[in-house]
């Protein structure tokens, strides 16, 4: 091994010249919309699982939805491996952050909570555009505000990040294709009071309609949430029925003398 | 000392003609009068202590100057000497564990980040213009992946040692010659013919309260706050601190042990009479 000051020694890899540099400009390989809504007693994500190359439907079990603490969750929409390497960050910060606490009791300290990772992930994704080296992603930040004495608050917490570093927070969020489809339908049922069985209804619902009319979506989905007890839980992929038995789809024109199709 | 003025202990770069480097002696010193250092490899985890000196009464001791520091979620680092020079030595343990995730995407197994604590200290004693650490760290670590726990030390002169206990600081002598007497080696179990089964951490942490209290003389020593952590099973294998009203609990019984060991010598110089 070198003499070498660096951590890790000789294994530490070269950062790349800023003539070599090359931006991401373009995504390549992509997840699509990200659904999000609070309800009576936290906030309720999902996502389908599919990972898209171009047009081409790459990876069918791509998990979107992550966990960063114990009361923090992101969910991601865009380029997947910017969003593999926003999840590395944050999580390696939150490790950080429990490593160089102020106690050894895990109990005294306090994790980051979901709006201090929204800000965070604000200015990271704000320095990366002016850079004109964005991470391509849609981020929904999603889990509970803090008192001001660091402990959990009961006030549910649902912001979005954007890649170029627009941030906001609302009751319900869609990111993708699902801004366009899911978030108008989503609006019109959304209550606060809405209890979980309801909120989940709603966003599988919202699931099938962007998978009929979202052509990088899938019905297989997973969704996920944070509850006011502070716990943080993801699904397993599970594949949402879907129902083509329309007359319309069934009874093809074919016979009708055109030549096919509807 | 015999050393100095000799003009061979100015640098670290430099042997002495019977070939000893003072400076790292020197730096060993700082270590040999802090406060003591313990670790204890049990059967079911990890326990570390160190006995912190309350330098003044208006100290604030329970949220400053910690010498128990956690390096991953499966590793924990005690430090003894120069405080600032251990924390020098955790924050680096803490970037080696993070960089070696993020290479290899497991975590850092206990021997090579004793390893790379090694190397960092022993770089220090190489050049001129550099001093080595006054500081001697213990690890404690968990390799998930062998599912296996240990122990090392590191000293100043950046040699690193694994073992079933050991000790640093003002106290060492005595607290080793006292960790010979527990059930933590399983070689000498076999050997000493005894089947007695490895103590627990639980156990762990109670023997050493007692060794910290034993050497210990309210007289003479600065009042010291008892610093615990452990990685056990029942901790999941992460590094935490042993909760308080453990460690209080310990120390209740540790001095109750000692007591009752003195009524009985005081006995026994009686029947001698």
């Amino acid at each position: 091994m070198s003499l070498s000051l660096q951590a890790g020694g000789s294994a530490t890899r070269a950062l790349p010249s800023a003539a070599g540099t090359t931006h991401t400009t373009s995504p390549i390989t992509t997840g699509t919309s990200v659904l999000a809504v609070k309800y009576r007693s936290g906030v309720l994500l999902a996502a389908d699982t599919l990972v898209s190359y171009g047009s081409m439907a790459k990876f069918k079990n791509a998990r979107r939805l992550l966990p960063i603490n114990s009361r923090t969750l992101i969910g991601g929409s865009g380029e997947y491996s910017d969003l593999q390497s926003v999840s590395d960050l944050l999580k390696r910060n939150a490790l950080e952050d429990k490593c160089t606490a102020d106690s050894l009791y895990e109990e005294e300290n306090n994790e980051e909570c979901a709006k201090e990772v929204w800000s965070y992930l604000r200015a990271v994704m704000y320095n990366r555009r002016s850079k004109m080296n964005p991470l391509w992603n849609d981020i929904v930040v999603a889990g509970f505000k803090q008192n001001d004495d660091g402990t959990t608050s009961d006030e549910p917490f649902l912001g979005v990040v954007d890649k170029i570093g627009t941030a906001y927070e609302d009751d319900v969020l869609a990111t993708g294709f699902g801004g366009y489809i899911a978030l108008p339908l989503m609006r019109e049922k959304y209550r606060p009071d809405m209890e979980e069985g309801e909120a989940r209804a709603l966003l599988e619902d919202c699931l099938r309609i962007l998978f009929y009319r979202d052509c990088r979506a899938l019905n297989r989905v997973q969704i996920a949430k944070v509850t006011r007890e502070g716990k943080v839980l993801v699904s397993e992929p599970y594949e949402l029925d879907t129902f083509w038995d329309f007359k319309g789809f069934v009874d093809t024109k074919a016979g009708l003398g055109t030549d096919g199709g509807w | 000392m015999a050393s100095s003025g000799s003009g061979y202990d100015l640098s670290s770069s430099t042997f002495s003609p019977d070939g000893r480097i003072f400076q790292i002696e020197y730096a060993s010193k700082a270590v040999e009068n802090a406060g003591t250092a313990l670790g204890l490899r049990c059967r079911d985890g990890i326990v570390l202590a160190v006995e912190k000196p309350l330098q003044h009464k208006m100290l604030v001791s329970k949220t400053t100057g910690r010498r128990i520091h956690t390096v991953d979620e499966h590793a924990g680092v005690a430090i003894t000497g120069f405080v600032s020079d251990g924390r020098q030595i955790v924050g680096r343990a803490r970037d080696e564990a993070s960089n070696y995730f993020e290479t290899y995407g497991t975590k850092i197994p206990a021997e090579v980040l004793a390893n790379r604590i090694s190397a960092y200290v022993h770089y220090f004693t190489l050049h001129g213009a550099l001093r080595p650490f006054g500081a001697t760290t213990l690890v404690a670590a968990y390799d998930p992946a062998t599912k296996e726990h240990s122990l090392h030390m590191v000293e100043p002169s950046g040699v690193s040692y694994e073992y079933y206990g050991c000790a640093a600081g003002r106290g060492r002598q005595p607290a080793r010659t006292e960790m010979e007497k527990l059930s933590i080696n399983p070689k000498h179990q076999q050997g000493g013919g005894g089947d007695m089964e490895l103590i627990d951490v639980q156990e762990g942490v109670k023997q050493l309260a007692k060794i910290v209290y034993t050497l210990y003389d309210a007289s003479k020593d600065k009042p010291f706050e008892l610093e615990m952590s452990w990685l056990c099973e029942a901790t999941e294998w992460k590094h935490v601190g042993v909760p308080r009203e453990f460690i209080s609990a310990a120390t209740e019984w540790a001095k109750k042990e000692i007591e009752e060991a003195e009524e009985e010598d005081d006995d026994d110089e009686e029947m001698e009479e």
